[in-house]
């Protein structure tokens, strides 16, 4: 329950400029100097900041110009405070995959394959994100693969709320074969959220591949007390994403292990601070 | 789990530096350059 108020809350704050939504325009002050640590797209309505994935495309775009140290310097950061609890408690479209997935229906179950899919997101990150981008920046052509080829988030926030604003006739007769296949994907992703555990997380987001890079590193997040486990795998069995262990790559820190436990192992830990879940052993001698 | 400390300290130090390089390079100039203008890529329409 916590969790899905701080997904709301963030959600909201990341697209708190509602007077867009009225008008139909995109918000344009200083704010969107900063990148949000989720998926948001810039060209939302209500976004305030900067999305930290089409912001590095671009930097990678421009990298012939200037080094991207800004944009890396800020994914670093997010990386090594939060990782992936930024994809289980700040990312807007996660919320959206997760409330799609509560659509009472038959549920297709993790799996080997779904494992093996996984890796997917890895080759998106290396091919849409870094390589096209610095491919065309040579030419001097600014493309941002993952944002023009798949972006959900970007379809759904950026194009259906702008485009279905009256305010924006012009921008709607522009849309072309593009825009249908960016439709297409977005259908398709939203689709199988439906039946697939937070799909797009698991097999295609290049920015949970990229903070998951940094997962025994982040300060917050879901650990382990190897001392403690028996290694009897109810956390592995209770987890929807494709784990290998708690809080490997894959977690996005949701929590839903802590209680299952049956040795009270799994913690929810801001480095030494435990937020959630059992103290330590030491607290516990000492207390 | 010193040496882990050390490197996430290392690491979050080389963060800060870029971003306090980034912005004097214009890098933050540029993402706002982007972020407050319609990305026609992003909404699909080039």
């Amino acid at each position: 329950m916590t969790r899905r108020l701080i997904q709301l809350y963030s959600a909201l704050l990341y697209n708190a400029h509602l007077k867009g939504f009225a008008e139909g325009q995109i918000y344009t002050g200083p704010l969107k100097s900063l990148c949000v640590p989720g998926l948001n797209c810039y060209s939302c309505p209500g976004a305030v900041a900067a999305c930290p994935l089409g912001a590095l495309q671009n930097a990678v775009a421009a990298s012939a110009d200037r080094p991207a140290f800004y944009v890396v310097g800020l994914l670093l950061l997010f990386s090594l405070l939060l990782g992936r609890v930024i994809c289980g408690f700040l990312c807007p479209f996660g919320l959206l995959q997760e409330l799609l997935h509560k659509i009472p229906t038959k549920k297709l179950q993790k799996s080997p394959l779904t494992r093996k899919l996984s890796r997917l997101k890895y080759a998106v990150l290396l091919i849409f994100v870094l390589a096209i981008p610095a491919w065309y920046a040579f030419r001097r052509l600014p493309l941002p693969g993952f944002c023009k080829f798949i972006c959900p988030a970007g379809t759904l926030e950026g194009a259906v709320l702008l485009l279905l604003h009256p305010a924006n006739g012009a921008l709607r007769a522009m849309a072309g074969g593009l825009f249908w296949w960016k439709c297409a994907m977005m259908l398709l992703i939203l689709t199988a959220s439906v039946f697939v555990f937070r799909c797009f997380c698991r097999f295609v987001c290049p920015l949970g591949a990229l903070y998951g890079l940094m997962a025994k590193l982040a300060l917050l997040g879901v650990k382990l007390d190897e001392g403690r486990c028996i290694g009897c795998g109810t956390c592995l069995r209770r987890c929807p994403m494709d784990i290998r262990r708690v809080g490997d790559s894959e977690c996005v820190h949701c929590g839903s292990c802590i209680e299952v436990c049956p040795v009270q192992a799994i913690s929810f830990r801001a480095g030494r601070i435990v937020l959630r879940g059992p103290e330590t052993p030491e607290k516990e001698a000492q207390s | 789990m010193k040496k882990k400390q050390a490197l996430w300290a290392a690491l979050f130090i080389l963060g800060l530096a870029l971003v306090a390089l980034g912005i004097l390079n214009g890098g933050a100039r540029d993402v706002l350059a982007k972020a407050i203008r319609i990305c026609s890529e992003c909404i699909g329409l080039g």
